[in-house]
């Protein structure tokens, strides 16, 4: 078996779809096995539809048509207990841990003047506390392994601020402080730390009518299409795309997962169309 | 009393401008202040550069609020008459706590000359460095410290300016800056002496607004688009820099050093 | 009445002790009038003495000695309605509102790895959810004054940079970044500045007890000052150990008043050159 991460083993949050779909079957192409969560359910103050336990059934359909293996657990990761199960269990079945993608995320939209508290609340447990504890969970299996990469999806927004999402801005700034912090923490351990910072990334998460809305608020709603809301996302990119795909998130991530990136940690990387120097 | 008192402050691009007021604003605080300026054009600048009358100007307002000035025509590109200046004005008024490394070109111009990256890249890399290295050795032997404050840009942080060779130099001139003044507050932090940046946004001074500017702001509108700030100013006025350095050099801030303060009416943020 | 920021009212919380008494005495002596809040009480992953109703008692004090008002309430940052209704109540009484300066924090120790639940909880609550609470309850009046306003964010050098050991904390004030930077951006329509500010170590209790020196030196079973003095110093690049809580009152002063008209979105450091070195 060859692959660039051959014979590892990924844990992977929000892994039914979207990006973490993509960072599952990215690292099993290159011969990683799988440890997959995902909340697989609704959380009430994000306008839109949430990942479901057929998403993450058609996770675990692809990968096994790779040939890798993939154990796949309903977890929420504001929930430390079960974040904690999935991964034992995880390494249990796979034997090992090497690779974390700590990547699960939501959305959702206001100013900091009127934000309703829950929102706030639900933002900063998911995108930041999350991440924390998809890595405090990870971290005594990767000492066990005698070192290990981990990545955390910031974004633009974790370098960068934008209107009408600053508790996602204030979310994703301060994964890039835990990021920093990690690195420092678990160096001696030879386990490397990293976050990538996409720019719009062409997924549930924005291709949905709430945030057309919130893009293009002077348009009709039947007018909001993918095609109309193109022009509004590009002009955010310095490069003429409206957003990336997922696989050149994953492609990052696989870089950063890989013995290629054997000495770097600590580093913000953007994959971002040029959105920063823009 | 005001902040400064009994100070003495080297002063660079002091005819006009914002060297000009941050030498009355320094001198309302009580500092006396030595004043260099070219007092001369330099060919590839499109706009009107200033003058011996420029200077006496300064040196009248600076009087007028009777502290001691001290000024002299000198070009920031020649370090020996540079020191010769800064020389002749230790021995007149005594040695100096503070620089203010301002004086700076900005030649974008759509007729520009392929002169005009290296006269800015001299200008306003070069002639900051000089500046630093002529102050440096009295203030250490001096030992009580010492404030400098080299001036920036938001073109110090962001890639602005255009794509014109006096636009990308000017760019490139002011990030240099920043690793000028990084370096400098990391080799003179044991000598006690600060070393920090500050970074303006447009300031309504002759640089910026004059016939030039206007027309290579108005052949691509991207350019001004691109210099909105995110407070509803068009631009910030030269007391508004000289406000933000009479902070930094006073010991209101004695243990900020290396550090970028844009004055910038978040157009970085915004950006 | 003159000063530089004479006639204005000064939102500010963790007011009792440390920087925040020292912001409203600076602010005070400028001319402003005082809103102040603090917890004066214990969080239970806090592991040195927080303050008291004593202490804040003591702010009330020194602000009266000076001839401006205060209005001292003791609220938690975690409350946003308790937050709310102190600051509306100050403003009530006061008449309007210039300044917040959103200082309340606190610190515990321990590595990502290890770290309790309740102790990661209590910091983002505080350090970073309390920040939020704090604008959230000024803007109404700040907007309402129609005069513009500053608010201050106080970070840390810590917002910027990361030290070992204290993951919890360094993603509070890197989060607090994010936040001043959004506001900026929400507020600049309405003149409102937002900046925040990044201290190193600062001679208060909040550092100035052994589990933080602990922190520091590791490996000394029980650290005293004397230990703790030059490992501080070797983090900064001037040639001291801390900076006092003045030296931020002075930076938070110069943001606050006019002579910042046009600063906003700034991250700025008074660290003793700790975040270059």
């Amino acid at each position: 078996m060859t692959g660039r991460v051959a014979g590892k083993v990924a844990f992977v949050t929000g892994a039914a779809r979207g990006q973490g779909r993509s960072h599952a079957i990215r690292l099993a192409q290159e011969g990683a096995d799988i440890v997959a969560v995902d909340i697989e359910g609704q959380i009430d103050s994000v306008p839109y539809a949430m990942s479901t336990p057929e998403d993450m059934a058609q996770t675990v359909k692809e990968i096994e048509a790779l040939d890798r293996r993939i154990v796949a657990t309903k977890a929420d990761v504001r929930d430390f207990g079960a974040v904690k199960a999935a991964v034992d269990e995880g390494v249990a079945q796979l034997g090992r841990l090497d690779i974390v993608s700590a990547n699960a995320g939501i959305f959702s939209f206001g100013t900091l003047a009127d934000l309703a508290e829950q929102a706030w609340q639900d933002m900063i447990d998911v995108n930041l506390t999350g991440v924390w504890h998809a890595v405090k969970a990870a971290i005594p299996h990767l000492k066990a392994a005698h070192g290990g990469s981990i990545i955390l999806t910031s974004s633009t927004a974790g370098l960068m601020a934008m209107e009408n999402i600053g508790h996602y801005v204030a979310a994703k700034h301060g994964v890039v402080g835990l990021m920093r912090t990690l690195a420092l923490e678990l160096a001696p351990d030879m386990i490397r730390v990293n976050s990538v910072h996409p720019t719009s990334v062409n997924t549930d998460m924005i291709q949905n009518a709430a945030t057309y809305a919130l893009f293009a608020p002077d348009l009709p709603e039947a007018e909001r299409t993918k095609e109309t809301l193109g022009g509004r996302f590009q002009v955010m990119n310095a490069l003429p795309i409206p957003w990336v795909e997922p696989v050149d998130i994953s492609n990052a991530v696989l870089w950063l997962a890989s013995d290629e990136a054997r000495y770097v940690t600590g580093v913000t990387l953007p994959i971002d169309a040029g959105q920063l120097t823009k | 009393m005001g902040k400064l008192e009994g100070r003495i402050a080297f002063i660079t691009g002091a005819a006009r401008g914002q060297g000009r007021s941050h030498a009355i604003r320094l001198a309302q605080e009580g500092a006396d202040i030595i004043a260099v300026d070219i007092c001369g054009q330099i060919d590839t600048v499109p706009y009107p550069m200033s003058t011996p009358d420029d200077l006496a100007e300064t040196v009248k307002e600076v009087e007028a609020l009777d502290r001691r000035i001290f000024a002299r025509q000198a070009d920031v590109r020649d370090e020996a008459a540079l020191k010769a200046a800064f020389d002749a004005g230790v021995a007149e008024l005594g040695p100096v706590d503070i620089l203010l490394a301002n004086a700076g070109i900005a030649p974008m111009s759509l007729h520009e000359s392929h002169q005009a990256w290296q006269d800015v890249i001299d200008v306003n890399l070069t002639g900051v460095f000089n500046a630093v290295e002529t102050v440096i050795p009295s203030m250490i032997e001096r030992g009580r410290g010492g404030a400098i404050v080299l001036t920036s840009s938001t073109a110090g942080n962001n890639g602005i300016g255009g794509p014109s060779r006096g636009g990308l130099g000017y760019t490139a001139a002011k990030h240099g800056v920043v690793g000028l003044m990084r370096s400098y507050a990391n080799n003179l932090a044991p000598h006690s002496i600060r070393v920090n940046t500050v970074h303006p946004t447009g300031v309504r001074t002759p640089m910026v607004v004059n016939e030039a500017m206007g027309e290579f702001l108005a052949q691509d509108p991207s350019l001004s688009n691109a210099m909105a700030n995110a407070l509803p100013v068009d631009m910030v006025e030269p007391v508004d820099i000289s406000n933000a350095i009479v902070w930094l050099v006073s010991d209101d801030a004695r243990y900020v050093t290396g550090v970028q303060l844009p004055v910038d009416a978040g157009f970085s943020n915004k950006k | 009445m003159t000063g530089r920021v004479a006639g204005k009212v000064a939102f500010i919380t963790g007011a009792a002790r440390g920087q925040g008494r020292s912001h409203a005495i600076r602010l005070a002596q400028e001319g402003a009038d005082i809103i102040a809040v603090d917890l004066c009480g214990q969080v239970g992953s806090v592991p040195y003495p927080m303050s008291t109703p004593d202490d804040l008692a003591e702010t009330v004090k020194e602000v009266e000695a000076l001839d401006r008002r205060i209005i001292a309430t003791q609220a938690d940052v975690r409350d946003v309605g308790a937050l709310r209704a102190a600051v509306d109540d100050g403003v009530a009484q006061l008449g309007r509102l210039d300044i917040v300066s959103a200082n309340a924090g606190i610190s515990s120790v321990g590595p990502a790895a290890d770290l309790p639940e309740q102790t990661w909880r209590d910091m983002i609550d505080i350090n970073l959810t309390g920040v939020w609470h704090t604008a959230k309850v000024a803007i109404p009046h700040l907007i309402a004054g129609g005069r513009g306003g500053a608010i201050v964010l106080t970070s840390s050098a810590a917002g910027l940079m990361a030290y070992p050991n204290v993951a919890h904390y360094v993603s509070a004030k890197h989060g607090v970044v994010g936040l001043m930077r959004t506001l900026a951006l929400e507020l600049a329509p309405h003149s409102i500045r937002v900046n925040s500010i990044h201290p190193t170590q600062v001679d208060t209790a909040m550092i100035m007890n052994e589990p933080t020196w602990k922190l520091f030196s590791p490996d000394i079973e029980h650290p005293t000052i004397e230990d703790f003095t030059p490992v501080s110093q070797a983090m900064n690049a001037l040639p001291i150990p801390w900076v006092e809580p003045v030296d931020i009152s002075n930076a938070l002063l110069w943001l606050a008043s006019d002579e910042a008209r046009y600063v906003t979105g700034v991250a700025l450091p008074v660290d003793a050159g700790a975040v270059i070195k």
